[in-house]
């Protein structure tokens, strides 16, 4: 049911917010001996190194700069495609996001991992990726053009509670290209999205770090208020 | 379980929620009666019925059994669509949202007795009128043209058989022929039409008479996505396409039917097609109801689309002066739900928002080269604007242009599954 939810997702927001906001960026490079470790988790779905092969995940060789699902021979997901299409580039700010919690970026994703959230675990595991790419070295240690984050928001904001009422006139909006069926030819379905994964597309939008120009315009306007409204809507017409 | 939506009202602090008295409580059920069927009208006239769950009584006055839309209909020119696609019906409409459709149009409003006359004699009366009846033409804006003309030298601006003719004409173009556009001035329904038009009869021209040409004579300085339709005439149709702007003389134009032939600044072209496509107006029936203004348009009240004229009269979609939407499908859709979470309210004491307005245009280039110009926008006192916005860029890689196109497939999908239902 919608509270329950709301509490859960606003944790994970006030996480993610945070360390946005925060001095320990996990765009700082960390340690890729620690990083290796860690990476355990990671290498029973995909390979790195020299004999590396795609997986069941893709090989992830030289994965910064890459455009997201680029590896031609690779069935990526369509969510994943779509934002390669949309200009999604794998940077140590989008993998960081992308680790953090792989449906921010792509609620379709094949990657069936919970996320990390440590951040500075995180930044260990990109230290080690990056030791496999091309020039390691000319990764900078954090993106030369720093990105706006949201401000850091108090819990109560997140807690919001939203108006479903409200969500429905807002959703009249999305309706215009989402059909209500759920059809998804060239645009992606977007009804019984969960309420959480559909929150934190929205503030990945907000932030830009999802492609998509009309997205990121629609998203970029909306409050968190409103973004809690759309989710307590959806939230309805899913029970 | 489905939560029934309607629970919430009242039992909830409504955020930057408006509480109107309804109007009309204790009557009877309260009518709306909305003038025209299309992107505009549909929509209102769906919202209504569908958010009010029965307690407001819908007319939807509209001649037409079937909505042909002019969004993709420049796809069918250049044979990307059959007309069949193009084609909407009232069923849902009348079938699953009990809206009464009352075949006919609208020939009068009569403002002070709240009644509308149709052209077959019966009287309407409302509680609330919409009027959204698209464009008209304005008279005597080409020299030697008026619509008795349209079937020599057809518009194609209003959908239907006038798009079947000129796709027709196009067709049957003589081996190196000439096509002629007479491009509209500002402010006229979907700024980038003409040229994706231009495009559509291109890429038709390149496949079946490569060394026909095209002329675009064109009163504007500047038009919609100019560097995106100039990159692409030049890419795929390089010395297919001369544009004469105005300061060749494209503000000074004559047509003459009877010998196809086109004025152009005192020097006689001759053409073999010619698709001319007049200024604009509102449709009409606003003029006749009286909320238009001396350009022709009806001032709307940004916040909610109701008439300045009359605060019981809302216009919507192309025949609005609303301010810094485009005249386009997406915005009158866009408008519509604005103008029906207001009237609902009046007449029913549900929850009004403060309005949101957007809209997308895609426009097809050539097979695949799908370029989007959009905007996002809200209501201050003075007029809708634009709050944020973006377009296609040149250059853009042939998998993203892809995309683009394959996005506007499903954008005409969903928004006429959003009007009709
Ligand atoms: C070639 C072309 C391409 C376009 N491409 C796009 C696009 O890609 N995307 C986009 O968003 N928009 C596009 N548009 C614009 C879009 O078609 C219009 O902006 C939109 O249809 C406006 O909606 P409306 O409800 O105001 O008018 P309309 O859709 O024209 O509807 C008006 C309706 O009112 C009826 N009517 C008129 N007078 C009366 C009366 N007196 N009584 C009863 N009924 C009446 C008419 O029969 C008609 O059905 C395009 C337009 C053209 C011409």
């Amino acid at each position: 049911m919608a509270g329950r939810g709301d509490i859960h997702l606003a944790l994970g927001l006030a996480l993610l917010v945070a360390w946005g906001g925060s001095q320990v960026s996990a765009s700082e490079i960390g340690d890729a001996g620690k990083g290796a470790e860690i990476w355990g988790e990671c290498s029973g779905c995909h390979q790195i190194g020299p004999e590396a092969k795609d997986a069941i995940g893709p090989k992830l060789n030289g994965i910064f700069g890459r455009k997201a699902a680029s590896i031609e021979a690779f069935p990526y997901s369509r969510s994943l495609e779509r934002a390669g299409r949309d200009g999604l580039i794998w940077t140590l700010e989008t993998l960081d996001a992308y680790i953090e919690n792989p449906r921010t970026f792509a609620s379709g994703t094949r990657m069936s991992y919970r996320g990390l959230k440590d951040a500075g675990k995180r930044a260990d595991l990109l230290a080690f990726l990056r030791d496999f790419s091309d020039k390691p070295r000319d990764i900078p240690e954090a993106e030369p053009t720093a990105r706006r984050t949201l401000p850091e928001l108090p819990p109560e904001v997140l807690a919001l509670k939203g108006d479903p009422e409200f969500g429905e006139y807002l959703a009249s909006e999305c309706q215009t290209c989402h059909q209500a069926s759920g059809a998804d030819e060239g645009i992606p379905a977007i009804t019984l999205w969960p309420e959480e994964d559909f929150v934190l597309a929205m503030h990945a939008y907000k932030q830009k770090l999802r492609p998509h120009p009309v997205m990121q315009m629609m998203a970029g306007r909306l409050t968190e208020e409103e973004i809690a409204a759309l989710a307590a809507y959806f939230g309805t017409l899913e029970e | 379980m489905i939560l029934n939506r309607r629970g919430f009202i009242g039992t909830l602090a409504a955020s930057g929620a408006v509480l109107a008295a309804p109007a009309v409580l204790g009557q009877t059920k309260p009518r709306v009666v909305v003038i025209g069927g299309g992107a505009g009208g549909a929509t209102c006239a769906r919202y209504i019925a569908k958010d009010s769950d029965g307690a407001i009584d819908v007319t939807l006055v509209e001649p037409a059994e079937v909505y042909y839309t002019c969004f993709f209909s420049n796809l069918y020119i250049g044979g990307f669509r059959d007309f069949e696609s193009l084609a909407h019906r009232y069923d849902k409409l009348t079938g699953d949202y009990g809206i009464t459709h009352a075949r006919d149009m609208a020939a009068g409003v009569d403002r002070n007795a709240m009644t509308v006359t149709l052209a077959g004699g019966e009287t309407l009366s409302y509680d609330r009128l919409v009027i959204a009846p698209g464009i008209d033409f304005v008279d005597g804006s080409v020299p030697g043209w008026d619509l008795s003309k349209a079937e020599i030298m057809p518009h194609a601006y209003k959908a239907g058989p006038q798009t079947q003719l000129l796709k027709a004409q196009v067709e049957a173009m003589p081996e190196g022929g000439t096509f002629c556009m007479i491009a509209p001035p500002n402010p006229y329904r979907c700024p980038p039409g003409p040229y994706e038009r231009i495009s559509m009869v291109a890429h038709v021209l390149k496949e079946r008479n490569p060394t026909a040409k095209i002329l675009l004579v064109d009163p504007k300085e500047k038009f919609s996505k100019q560097g995106l339709f100039e990159e692409g005439w030049q890419k795929h149709y390089s010395g297919m396409i001369e544009r004469i702007g105005p300061d060749f003389g494209a503000t000074n134009v004559e047509v003459r039917p009877d010998t196809m032939e086109v004025v152009i600044d005192g020097e006689v072209e001759k053409v073999d097609v010619c698709n001319v496509i007049p200024a604009q107006r509102a449709g009409e029936i606003a003029a006749a109801a009286g909320v238009t203004d001396d350009k022709g348009w009806a001032p709307v009240n940004p916040h909610s689309m109701a008439t300045h004229a009359d605060p019981n009269v809302y216009v919507m979609g192309d025949a609005s002066a609303q301010g810094d939407m485009p005249k386009s499908g997406f915005s009158a859709n866009s408008q519509a739900k604005v103008a029906a979470m207001n009237i609902r309210s009046e007449l029913t004491g549900s929850k009004a928002f403060p309005a949101k307005y957007s809209n997308t245009c895609w426009s097809l280039i050539e097979t695949d080269d799908g370029v989007k110009v959009g905007a996002s926008y809200e209501a201050t006192d003075e007029k809708i604007a634009s709050v944020d916005s973006f377009v296609s860029q040149t250059g853009e890689d042939a998998d993203l242009r892809k995309a683009t196109y394959e996005e506007s497939l499903g954008w005409y999908a969903g928004i006429t599954a959003d009007i009709f239902g």
